[in-house]
C-alpha cells in the first residue's frame, strides 16, 4: 500500500489492500441547497403527520397508514429514485438515501415507506419489462398503488432458495397457478400489488411473479403480533392456486433469486441510512431529557455517567453516516461509469450496487447495531421514564430490533461479508493474496521501531488504519490457510474477520471524512469531528485486537500462533490518550445545542 | 392579478442567540436560517391559493438581502412562486427594507401585496405599513382571512375582544397571521422547479437608514419558581409587594 495506490473510486472490497484519498468519498456535510430542501420536507412530513400519529398508527387504525403512504406520495417521496418516464423524479442513489435517512426517524411508518420503494416497489422497476413498468410504476410512485415482496416462508428464511411455494402453468397456457405460503410479509395488508418468488414445477431456482392483490386464490392472515414496528403491516399471505397472467413472470424463468439477492444489495444500504435516521432522533431526545432532568440539584446532563453515553451514542452514529454516504457515492460512481461505457442504466444501477455489496452488508451489520446500542442507552438516560409506554423510548427500544433480523440477519451479512471477499479474491477480482504475503513477510522481519514519523493531523489514525488492514489480512490468510475448505464451517472464525472488516471499513470511512470536512472547514471548526474520530479508531483497535486473537488461538497453535500474537499486537498498537475529555468535548457541543448536531 | 409576497429569512426558532462585536452584533456561526412564518404559512400560501383558483394570475416573491438569502427565496419558490426577485442590499432598518420593496413595486404593479405581520427575529411588525405609506396604498394589518372578490378585499381581522370585517379597493398591502392560509410543505416537482423559475437580482437606489441599533442585551437569566401554599394569602401578597413589586 503506497500513496500511489490511492486512487480515486476503489473497487468494492478493495478497501482492505488500498488507500482512499479523503477528497475522493462524500461527506453528507456537502449535501446541496435542493437536496436539504428534500430533507427538510422529509422532516416537515414526519413532524406534520407521522410523529403525532404514533401511537394511531402503532394500533393499526384502519386505513390510517395507507393513508400516510398516499400523503408521502403526494409530497413526491415515494417516486424519488423512480425514473421521469415512470412518473418519478430520478434522482440520484444519495438523494433518495438522504430520504430513507429522514424518514428513518418515523418508526413504523418507515418500515412501510422502505418496504414500498424499496423491495415493493424495485423489482419490477428493474427487472419488468416496459409494459410490465408502465402498468405498475407511476401508481407505485405516485402511492396510488402499494407494494409488497412475498420472499421468505415458515421454513424458508435466510435460506431463501429453499422455499416451498410452486408455480405450474394452467392448461390453457394463459396463467401461472402459484400454491405456497409466504410469512413476514411487510405491507401485506393494504398493498395492491406483491413480487411473489416461487419456483415453477421442480425448477432448482425461484422465479418471481407480479401479483395483484385481488387475484383468485390469494388471501390474507390476520396481523402478526409483535415485538416493535407494530404499526407496521405483517402478514402471511397465502396462494391457493392463485390464477397469474403469463405476462406477469417477472424477468425470466428462473432468474427470482438473483432478483431477490440484488434487490437486498440494495435494501441493506437503505436500512443502514433509515437507521442513523433513527438514531439522530433518538440522541436529540436523549439530550433534551438529560438537559430537562434534574437530580441533586443539576441536570442529569452535568455528571458524566450521561455525558459518556450521549458522547458514544454520538460517536458511533457519526462513524456509521461516514461509512454510509462514502459506499452510497461509491455505487453511484460505479453506476455513473457503466453507463458511460454503455451500458443500460438499469443494468448499470445493478451492477454497480453489486459492485459494492461487500461494504452494503458490513453497514447494513453496523448501523443496525449502532442503532440499538443507541436505543439501549436512550432507555437508560431516561431513566424510569425509559421504562414507561408514556415516553418515546420504549418504542424507539422495541422498534429498533427488527433492524438486525430483516434483510438478511446481521449473522448471515457478516457471513456474506467474508464469503463475498474470499470469493472474490479466488475469482481474481481482488488481490488479496499479494498483499497477504506481504504482512506474512513482515512477521518474519524485525519490527520498524520508529524512525522518522509523518507528522500531520491524520497521520496516526491513517499509520493505525493500514495496521488494521495488516492484522486482517494476517488473521484472514492464516484463517484461509489452515482451515482451507473448512473455513465456510468454523462461523465463529467468519464472525471474527467480519468484525475486523466493519471496524476497518468504519474506522477508514470515519478518519477520511473528519479529514475532507478539515479541508473545507479547517481545522477549529472540526475540533468535536476530530475528537470522535480519534476515540472511535483508538476502540476500534481494540476491537479488532480481541477479534483477532479469538480467531487466532482458534485454530493456530505452538510457535506460529505466538508469532502471529505478536504481529496482531503490532498491527493494532494505538498510543494511549485521554479519551474522557474527548467524549466529554463531545458531549459538551451536544449538551449545548441541545440535540445531535454532527 | 399581480400579488408580490415579501419573505424575510430569520433564524430558526431553535437559534442559541450568541452576541458578538462588544454585543453590537449577533453572531451567525452555525445559525440556520428559514423563512419567516408568517410569511411563509399565511402570505405566501395565501397568494398560492388566490392563484390556484384563478383569482391572480401571478405571485411573485420578493426579499431584500445578499446572495446567501437565496436559499429562502427559492424555497418560496418551491412551494409554488412564480418568480423572485432579491434586491441586492443588506437592509439595517425596516424603512431601508421597505423602501426597496415599494420602489421596486412602483416599477411593476402590484395589486396585492402580502407579507406577514411581524417578522420573528426583531418583531419591529412595521415593514408591511412603511411599504403602503410609500406607495399612497391602504394597509389592512392582523388579517386572519383574506377574500377578492374582483376589485375589492375582504379582510377579516382580529381587534381587542373580537374581529371587524374590513374592505378596500385594491392595491392594498395586507400584513396576515394565523387564519389566512394552512402551512404546506414543499413537494419534489415544486423542489425540482424551483431550480428553473427566475430569480431576479435587483441593485436598489440606496436609501439611508432611519434607525440604528446601538447595542443588544440578552434577557435576564429566568428566577425560580416559588411556590405558595393556597391557605398561605399573606405571604403570597407580601412576596408580590416586596419581590416582585407588582402591587
Amino acid at each position: 500500500m503506497n500513496a500511489t495506490e490511492s486512487v480515486k473510486a476503489i473497487k468494492g472490497g478493495e478497501f482492505l489492500i488500498r488507500e482512499t484519498a479523503a477528497e475522493s468519498i462524500f461527506i453528507p456535510e456537502e449535501w446541496n441547497e435542493e437536496q436539504l430542501m428534500i430533507a427538510e420536507t422529509c422532516t416537515n412530513f414526519l413532524a406534520q403527520h407521522i410523529t403525532p400519529n404514533l401511537n394511531r398508527i402503532d394500533e393499526q387504525e384502519e386505513g390510517l397508514m395507507a393513508h400516510l403512504m398516499e400523503e408521502a406520495g403526494n409530497l413526491g417521496l415515494l417516486g424519488i429514485s423512480v425514473p421521469e418516464e415512470y412518473g418519478g423524479f430520478g434522482k440520484d442513489f444519495k438523494t433518495s438515501m438522504l430520504v430513507t435517512e429522514k424518514l428513518g426517524a418515523g418508526h413504523s411508518f418507515s418500515v412501510a415507506f422502505s418496504a414500498h420503494t424499496g423491495i415493493g416497489t424495485l423489482p419490477i422497476l428493474y427487472y419488468g419489462n416496459d409494459a410490465q413498468k408502465q402498468k405498475y410504476i407511476p401508481k407505485l410512485a405516485s402511492g396510488e398503488w402499494k407494494g409488497a415482496y412475498c420472499l421468505t416462508e415458515p421454513g424458508a428464511g435466510s435460506d431463501a432458495n429453499s422455499g416451498k411455494a410452486r408455480a405450474r402453468l394452467s392448461e390453457d397456457g394463459k396463467h401461472y397457478l402459484i400454491n405456497g405460503q409466504k410469512m413476514w410479509i411487510t405491507n401485506a395488508g393494504f398493498a395492491d400489488v406483491f413480487t411473489v418468488f416461487a419456483k415453477i414445477d421442480n425448477d432448482e431456482n425461484l422465479s418471481a411473479f407480479i401479483v395483484e392483490k385481488d387475484l383468485e386464490g390469494l388471501s390474507l392472515n390476520t396481523e402478526e403480533h409483535k415485538m416493535g414496528i407494530k404499526g407496521s403491516s405483517t402478514r402471511q399471505v397465502f396462494f391457493n392456486d392463485c390464477k397469474v397472467p403469463v405476462e406477469n413472470l417477472l424477468s425470466e424463468r428462473q432468474n427470482g433469486f438473483k432478483i431477490a439477492v440484488n434487490i437486498l444489495n440494495l435494501g441493506r444500504i437503505k436500512l443502514g441510512g433509515g437507521t442513523i435516521g433513527a438514531s439522530k432522533d433518538v440522541i436529540s431526545l436523549a439530550i433534551k431529557y438529560a438537559n430537562e432532568r434534574e437530580q441533586f440539584g443539576r441536570p442529569i446532563s452535568k455528571y458524566g455517567a450521561i455525558r459518556y453515553k450521549l458522547a458514544q451514542q454520538a460517536i458511533r452514529t457519526y462513524a456509521s453516516e461516514a461509512a454510509i454516504y462514502r459506499a452510497s457515492q461509491n455505487m453511484e460512481e460505479a453506476t455513473d461509469m457503466l453507463v458511460e461505457s454503455g451500458m443500460d442504466e438499469i443494468k448499470a444501477k445493478l451492477k454497480g450496487t453489486e459492485q459494492y455489496a461487500i461494504e452494503a452488508a458490513i453497514i447494513k451489520v453496523h448501523a443496525s447495531e449502532t442503532l440499538d446500542y443507541v436505543v439501549d442507552e436512550g432507555v437508560q438516560i431516561y431513566g424510569g421514564m425509559g421504562f414507561s409506554a408514556e415516553a418515546p423510548m420504549d418504542r424507539a427500544y422495541r422498534d429498533s430490533r427488527i433492524n438486525r433480523i430483516f434483510e438478511g440477519t446481521n449473522e448471515i451479512n457478516r457471513m456474506l461479508t467474508v464469503d463475498m471477499m474470499l470469493k472474490r479474491a479466488m475469482k481474481g477480482e481482488l488481490d488479496l493474496m499479494g498483499p497477504a504475503q506481504k504482512v506474512a513477510g513482515e512477521l518474519m522481519s524485525i519490527p520498524d521501531f520508529g524512525g522518522a514519523e509523518e507528522d500531520g493531523l491524520f497521520s496516526k489514525e491513517k499509520k493505525y488504519i493500514a495496521g488494521f488492514k495488516k492484522a486482517i489480512l494476517m488473521v484472514a490468510g492464516a484463517a484461509v490457510q489452515k482451515l482451507m475448505t473448512q473455513l465456510g464451517k468454523e462461523q465463529e472464525v467468519l464472525m471474527n474477520l467480519a468484525d475486523m472488516l466493519i471496524e476497518l471499513y468504519v474506522s477508514e470511512s470515519l478518519q477520511l471524512r473528519v479529514e475532507k470536512l478539515v479541508g473545507i472547514k479547517g481545522e477549529d471548526a472540526c475540533k468535536e469531528q476530530l475528537d470522535i474520530m480519534r476515540v472511535y479508531v483508538y476502540e476500534a483497535a481494540e476491537r479488532i485486537l480481541k477479534s483477532g486473537k479469538e480467531a487466532l488461538n482458534s485454530f493456530a497453535e505452538g510457535d506460529e500462533l505466538r508469532m502471529m500474537l505478536m504481529g496482531l499486537r503490532r498491527f493494532t498498537k494505538t498510543e494511549d490518550f485521554n479519551t474522557t475529555q474527548a467524549r466529554r468535548n463531545v458531549a459538551a457541543k451536544l449538551i449545548a445545542e441541545n440535540k445531535y448536531c454532527f | 392579478m399581480k400579488i408580490l409576497v415579501c419573505i424575510s429569512q430569520v433564524p430558526d426558532t431553535s437559534t442559541k442567540i450568541i452576541l458578538k462585536d462588544n454585543n453590537t452584533a449577533i453572531s451567525s456561526d452555525g445559525v440556520t436560517y428559514i423563512i419567516n412564518p408568517y410569511d411563509e404559512w399565511y402570505a405566501l400560501i395565501r397568494a398560492l391559493e388566490l392563484k390556484e383558483t384563478g383569482v391572480a394570475s401571478d405571485v411573485h416573491l420578493i426579499t431584500v438581502g445578499k446572495a446567501d438569502v437565496e436559499p429562502i427565496i427559492r424555497k418560496g419558490l418551491a412551494l409554488g412562486g412564480d418568480e423572485a426577485i432579491r434586491i441586492d442590499a443588506a437592509a439595517n432598518d425596516p424603512y431601508e427594507t421597505a423602501s426597496y420593496i415599494a420602489e421596486y413595486a412602483k416599477s411593476v404593479g402590484y395589486d396585492l401585496i402580502l407579507c406577514g405581520k411581524e417578522s420573528i427575529d426583531y418583531n419591529n411588525g412595521v415593514t408591511g405599513v412603511m411599504i403602503a405609506e410609500l406607495l399612497d396604498a391602504d394597509y389592512i394589518g392582523f388579517a386572519a382571512s383574506i377574500q377578492i372578490e374582483g376589485n375589492t378585499a375582504i379582510v377579516n381581522r382580529e381587534i381587542e375582544g373580537g374581529e371587524e370585517t374590513d374592505t378596500c379597493s385594491l392595491p392594498v398591502v395586507i400584513a396576515c397571521q394565523k387564519g389566512v392560509a394552512e402551512a404546506r410543505i414543499p413537494n419534489m416537482r415544486g423542489i425540482m422547479a424551483a431550480r428553473t423559475r427566475p430569480l431576479k437580482v435587483v441593485t436598489p437606489t440606496a436609501v439611508a437608514p432611519v434607525a440604528a441599533i446601538l447595542s443588544y442585551e440578552m434577557p435576564p437569566a429566568k428566577a425560580g419558581i416559588k411556590l405558595v401554599d393556597p391557605d398561605n394569602m399573606d405571604e403570597l401578597v407580601e412576596l408580590l409587594h416586596s419581590e416582585a413589586k407588582v402591587i
